[in-house]
């Protein structure tokens, strides 16, 4: 129950001003947040429709209600090993303003987790590995009770143009 | 009380363009000597709102030239003048040069003024003239004299306001027409609290001295009439201003307190000057880049979706009333008939929607008498315009897309294909030559022929050109249709092609592709000595297009009905294998290259034995070339959706679609695809070359 007073206190920090609230979501036993506010809604996962010649990363496009949507599979859009997808995988729709575009996207991830109220000051606390590829990607580090989440730039994720050439 | 003018204005600039058109349209039927009494009203009228339209917004470059401009037309409508060949060519130049103003005002932009003020020059002249003869000959006396003093006593009733007219506009255009001094008097205002902020208390008396009749000045205050005393005297010389100066002199005093209005000097008009080098600084950013956000739609198309609305409303409740009975046989046939009625509603309410974008053609059509009548003036060719079909509806937006291309086709038609009178005469032909344009629906297509009677191509000459630009070899035998199709090739630019004349910069590769970026076709047919006909087939709508599904793989791909040539099994002796992976179909006398879609687009557990699949042959560029796919599926149309819009662009494919399933399926871009596949790289013509002349081997 530590981890639930934990919640609570952040729940309560909430109410401070410089704070935002953040969606977690697991991958491959890592959490992983994003600003609450990018995303439109989380649904189930269902079979995309293949694009050509598009990077791995990129499953397909979907029908969400006479929008067409792409799908990313944000494992193998790190580098990390992608696993099969059950009826449990989860797709995160985002909305995210790229390059002045506003690009609605589905981030397929293992499960969602939680929404943590994060103020801006602690996810700054970014240690420097610069030799990382993924570390464009990331928006902070924080601490959350005993875990760690690490806070993702979206923008900067799920900007295909900026590596479009990693085709799979 | 100040009510915001500028939400007013995009209406304003709309009524105008409108009325402009309806000018411009009329003067093209006016013949002079024959000029119809209602045909100059209707020019007048138009006239007369725009004048009286930018006055209110305070457009005053456009109302003051518009004045001269009414000026002319009312004595024409009078029968005071007759009207000329010259007159109507300036009338059509001001047109245009309103247009421009309007446009520039539109842009929030500062109108060149430079025009319009040679057009008004040349219309004072034609008028000042007329003057001499006309029947005032006091007044004319004094304006051949020069300039004339008159006294101006402008007493507003106090409901002026609520009229809708601002009395600092008709003091700025007095000021406009020549020396203004102005006098205003103030002894009518109440006391503050008797003081209603929205009535005129105030009264001027001006002295304005001028080369304008006073007809002009009347012509200022002609909207106030009945909301204002006004009286006009002529004091005569400098003499009768300064005795009546004398006059008021203690009531000129100053004024800036009062009401926030100014002594209008002549400088701010003086001011525009300069102006004009702004204006044309500004000039290259094209004023004209319009692009309509509205829609004037009729009232029996609203009606009519109202109606289709209203049934499925009735539609529904039926079908909500069904899903709450316990589910028996007999639900389910009335389930079944409300879903048929369901189905028809949606049908007939998408088709009526559809033609709430639909427009009469004959918005593109109007403007072709005017460029005709333009161009064979400087051609010195007689050209007749025959216009058909007018109402054939298409989408607004297709329309506004085709409207450059056509404009390039006809001037084509104009100067490289008809005659001069002489040689008409000479090859025993009408020495008018005609021009038709025509529009029709065919099949979920709009087609449109521009046809000439005149020389036609001259297969030759696009011959020797093709072969000097090295697109065809002196060796190939090719039909008069398959020259006459080397036109629309990249680099076979008319400027020099057929004759010297004309080319403005845009060959007839750009109209092709200009065209097929619609999703539509171009092509020619002429023979030598009686015409040729450009034939452009476009989809009524962007938003919709007919496609065939087809199977790749497990992957569901739609192909646009309209580049499909045609469908078949390949027979496997008639294909051959060119360079290191490029196979080519024999088909008749063409060698078709095989591309294979699923190679193309990298799926996984296609068919690759040729013989187990099927060729849909598609042309796009005037190539043809011949996808591969395991299956064709259905025809169906389908809604395009943009796959950019939350992707990014994808090479072979021009955009996605919903499936009757709910599935995505994506649109395949037929001269993406050709570029894709590598064979539109250097060096890929001349394997095709290689093909067949390994064929012939």
């Amino acid at each position: 129950m530590n981890e639930q007073a934990d919640l609570n206190q952040q729940l309560i920090l909430g109410g401070q001003q410089d704070e935002d609230q953040y969606l977690t979501f697991m991958m491959a036993g890592e959490e992983y947040g994003m600003d609450i506010l990018a995303v439109q809604e989380i649904r189930g996962w269902e079979d995309a429709t293949v694009i050509p010649n598009a990077p791995a990363f990129v499953k397909g496009a979907i029908n969400l209600r006479g929008t067409i949507v792409p799908i990313i599979d944000l494992r193998l859009r790190f580098g990390i090993e992608s696993v099969a997808y059950s009826p449990l995988t989860v797709v995160i729709v985002v909305s995210v303003e790229i390059k002045d575009q506003l690009k609605v996207m589905g981030l397929v991830v293992d499960a969602v987790s939680d929404v943590y109220s994060i103020s801006e000051e602690k996810a700054k606390d970014v240690p420097d590995f610069q030799d990382s590829d993924n570390a464009q990607y990331v928006h902070g580090l924080v601490n959350v009770g005993e875990k760690m989440v690490v806070l993702l730039n979206l923008a900067r994720v799920l900007d295909l143009s900026a590596n479009y050439m990693q085709h799979g | 009380m100040s009510i915001d003018l500028s939400q007013f204005f995009e209406v304003f600039f709309e009524e105008s363009f409108e009325g402009l058109d309806a000018m411009e349209a009329e003067l093209l039927n006016l013949e002079p000597g024959a000029e119809d009494s209602e045909t100059i009203n209707t020019i007048f009228r138009a006239a007369h709102s725009i004048k009286g339209g930018s006055g209110t917004f305070g457009f005053t470059s456009v109302s003051d030239f518009t004045h001269v401009l009414e000026t002319l037309l009312d004595q024409i409508r009078d029968g005071q003048r007759q009207l000329t060949a010259e007159h109507v060519n300036l009338l059509l130049k001001s047109v245009d040069c309103l247009r421009a103003l309007l446009g520039a005002l539109q842009a929030e932009q500062a109108p060149d003024l430079s025009e319009a003020n040679e057009l008004r020059l040349k219309f004072e002249v034609i008028l000042g003239m007329s003057d001499g003869v006309a029947e005032e000959p006091v007044e004319s006396l004094q304006e051949s004299s020069g300039e004339s003093t008159y006294q101006i006593d402008f007493k507003p009733l106090p409901h002026l306001f609520k009229t809708g007219n601002e009395p600092l506009y008709m003091i700025s255009e007095l000021a406009e027409l020549g020396e203004l001094e102005t006098t205003a008097f103030y002894d009518g205002i109440p006391s503050i609290e008797n003081l209603s902020p929205d009535e005129c208390f105030l009264s001027w008396r001006f002295f304005l001295t001028t080369i304008k009749p006073e007809s002009a000045i009347k012509e200022i205050f002609e909207w106030v009439e009945d909301d204002a005393h006004i009286e006009i005297t002529m004091c005569g010389g400098l003499f009768g201003k300064v005795a009546s100066n004398a006059d008021v002199e203690t009531a000129n005093v100053n004024i800036e307190s009062n009401s926030g209005l100014e002594t209008p000097s002549p400088k701010p008009v003086k001011a525009e000057v300069p102006v004009n080098s702004l204006g044309k600084k500004a000039e290259p950013k094209k004023p004209s880049e319009q692009s309509s956000t509205s829609i004037r739609v009729g009232i029996d198309k609203v009606d009519s979706l109202i109606n289709m609305v209203g049934e499925l409303v009735i539609t529904q409740a039926m079908l909500s009333q069904i899903g709450e009975q316990d589910i028996t046989e007999t639900t389910i046939t009335s389930l079944q008939e409300g879903l048929a009625q369901l189905a028809h509603n949606t049908r007939d309410l998408q088709e009526n929607v559809m033609r709430i974008r639909m427009l009469p053609i004959s918005f593109v059509f109007s403007r072709f008498p005017r460029l005709v009548r333009d161009i064979s003036q400087k051609l010195n060719k007689q050209v007749e315009l025959k216009l058909l079909g007018e109402q054939t509806e298409l989408d607004k937006t297709v329309m506004e897309k085709i409207s450059d291309p056509m404009v390039h086709l006809v001037r084509n038609s104009l100067d490289h294909g008809l005659e001069t009178p002489e040689q008409r005469v000479a090859a025993g032909k009408d020495p008018v030559g005609t021009v038709t344009l025509n529009a029709f629906h065919q099949g979920g297509n709009i087609v449109i022929e521009i046809m000439d009677d005149g020389q036609g191509l001259n297969t030759e000459k696009i011959k020797e050109k093709a072969i000097a630009n090295g697109l065809v070899q002196e060796s190939d035998e090719l039909s008069a249709d398959e020259i006459n199709e080397l036109i629309f090739m990249p680099g076979f630019s008319t400027a020099d092609a057929v004759s010297d004349i004309s080319g403005r910069g845009v060959g007839m590769d750009v109209v092709r592709r200009n065209i097929q970026a619609l999703n539509g076709s171009v092509e020619v047919s002429s023979a030598p000595g009686v015409g040729s006909t450009f034939t452009i087939r476009l989809p009524l709508t962007l938003a919709i297009l007919d496609g065939q599904l087809v199977k790749v793989a497990q992957h569901t791909y739609i192909i646009p009905l309209i580049s499909i040539v045609e469908s078949l099994q390949i027979d496997i002796s008639k294909v051959s294998r060119v360079g290191k992976d490029l196979d080519v179909l024999r088909l008749r006398d063409e060698y078709i290259p095989i591309l294979r879609l699923y190679d193309i687009f990298s799926h996984q557990g296609a068919i690759e034995e040729l013989d187990k699949t099927l060729l849909v042959v598609v042309e796009s560029d005037n190539h043809k070339v011949g996808l591969l796919v395991d299956d064709l599926l259905a025809q169906q149309q389908v809604v395009i959706k943009s796959l950019e819009a939350n992707y990014q662009k994808v090479d072979g494919v021009s955009g996605a679609t919903i499936l009757g399933d709910g599935r995505v399926s994506l649109i395949i871009d037929i001269s993406g695809l050709i570029k894709l596949s590598g064979l539109k790289r250097p060096g890929s013509q001349e394997l095709l070359v290689e093909a067949k002349a390994v064929e012939v081997a």
